[in-house]
């Protein structure tokens, strides 16, 4: 079994819980195929852990079940202590396709605000701080993919989440909007979110990540500080995933 | 003949058109406040026994109008168990039938278009820990201008509907005469011109709201509301 190191983290700014996870036998069957195996996982109070691995790696749903949307198999999952499926209020999940409600840019934002009892006033404030003010009475399923999902972030910062969860945010958007969605992520961040971002973009991972967990076949295979894992990946499969060549 | 009654504006013939839009529309409304709900309800519910009611559900959208009629006339009729409120013959018994009539199909097609959405929306609500209410209220709302379309099936079924109000309203003149018993008996009676300008307003009645949905629907469409 593989044993995951402890990586040593900051300490959570004030204004967000810190929030560290400790995952235990974590095992998760789906049509009677295991596709996660025993994962053992400690992850520090804050900052920003990449999830990588090579297509079909089980990083999706490991994040959903972070996340609590689902229940697993087998295992626990504890964010400070708390079972996942009772810290889902706390978190937020920005999907690789944003999901946007069939109403204004504001209005997708006001309807998080309301569904979490907070204050509509923040609404501005947020879309600005997404570079979305301006298109604020636009229906929000005509912007374009960038500007989407900084939609989707927003609203996912308007329930001030403990934890933001991020599946493959950037995928298949362009260089400008990769770089502002990464702004946004590194200021909530800063300002003491947890983020667990799912990527396959090398560049991504290396100028976000402060430790990389590597998922090789439904298993944790390495657990390591960015610093290390770029330069000095301790498995095959890893290597091989950041040259480029293909894994199976 | 039967266009001059129309363009004249004849009083009996208006008469008729006002009572069948107020019948038809009313039936609609409460249809819609009875159907809406119960769609979204088992289009998020998973549930012992959902599969019998969506079987249920859609028989249901093929109910018979003359035994939807029976039964009602059957509770209203003065021995019936609801006798006592003096219902039968009147407008209200009409829309009791015609909203029978067109709840389980504002159900049953609501059911589907809020399923289909909600397998959209369903993991972003599980992400935003949404109840029940706040999931129905938001499924409704960004359905509205498909369930727009739900509304003008019920309203197509309820408007062209003859054998339930004949039975439940009698066919009543100045009372509960509606446009399709009206074409029944001018028809019977052999006064085709009346008949004729009863059927010639109910197309335009019905090309017009299909007109207005289709016209919301493709606004909607333009700006992705749909």
């Amino acid at each position: 079994m593989f044993e995951a190191p402890v990586i040593p983290e900051a300490q959570a700014l004030p204004g967000n819980k810190p929030m560290p996870l400790t995952v235990r036998g974590l095992m998760l069957e789906l049509g009677g195929a295991r596709v996660l195996h025993d994962l053992n996982l400690d992850l520090g109070p804050a900052g920003c852990t990449m999830i990588m691995g090579a297509n079909g790696a089980g990083k999706s749903l490991l994040l959903k079940l972070l996340h609590g949307l689902m229940a697993p198999t087998a295992g626990t999952i504890e964010w400070a202590g708390t079972p996942a499926a009772q810290a889902t209020k706390q978190q937020a999940l920005v999907f690789q396709k944003p999901v946007l409600l069939r109403r204004s840019v504001a209005a997708n934002v006001d309807f998080v605000l309301k569904a979490r009892g907070k204050n509509r006033s923040k609404r501005d404030a947020l879309l600005d701080h997404v570079g979305l003010a301006h298109k604020a009475k636009q229906p929000a399923r005509l912007l374009s993919g960038g500007e989407a999902q900084r939609l989707a972030l927003a609203r996912a910062l308007a329930t001030d989440p403990d934890v933001l969860f991020l599946d493959e945010p950037t995928a298949s958007l362009d260089p400008a909007s990769v770089l502002a969605i990464e702004g946004i992520v590194s200021e909530a961040k800063a300002r003491g979110t947890r983020v667990i971002f799912v990527t396959h973009d090398m560049g991504q991972a290396q100028r976000m990540a402060d430790d990389v967990v590597f998922l090789h076949g439904g298993h944790v295979i390495e657990h390591s500080p960015a610093d290390t894992f770029f330069p000095k990946p301790q498995t095959q499969a890893a290597r091989d995933y950041l040259q480029g060549r293909i894994i199976v | 003949m039967a266009l001059s009654l129309v363009l004249s504006g004849d009083a009996d013939l208006l008469e008729i058109v006002a009572l069948s839009l107020q019948v038809s529309l009313t039936a609609t409304f409460i249809a819609c406040l009875i159907g809406l709900p119960i769609g979204a309800l088992v289009a998020i519910g998973r549930f012992r026994g959902r599969g019998a009611v969506l079987i249920v559900m859609n028989a249901l959208m093929g109910l018979p109008p003359v035994v939807v009629g029976l039964l009602v006339y059957l509770h209203l009729s003065r021995s019936g168990p609801l006798g006592f409120l003096g219902l039968l013959y009147t407008p209200t018994a009409m829309i009791i039938a015609q909203t029978i009539l067109i709840a389980p199909i504002v159900a049953a097609l609501s059911r589907q278009v809020l399923e289909d959405l909600h397998g959209e929306y369903a993991e972003q609500f599980r992400s935003l820990c949404l109840t029940r209410l706040q999931t129905v209220q938001a499924l409704l709302w960004d359905a509205r201008y498909s369930l727009l379309t739900v509304g003008l099936a019920g309203f197509g079924r309820a408007v062209a509907e003859v054998g339930a109000v004949i039975i439940v309203g009698g066919n009543i003149d100045h009372l509960t005469r509606v446009m399709t018993t009206a074409i029944a008996l001018e028809t019977s009676k052999g006064d085709l011109a009346l008949a004729l300008a009863l059927g010639i307003v109910l197309l335009v009645i019905a090309l017009g709201v299909n007109a207005a949905v289709q016209s919301v629907r493709m606004t909607a469409t333009r700006q992705a509301y749909v």
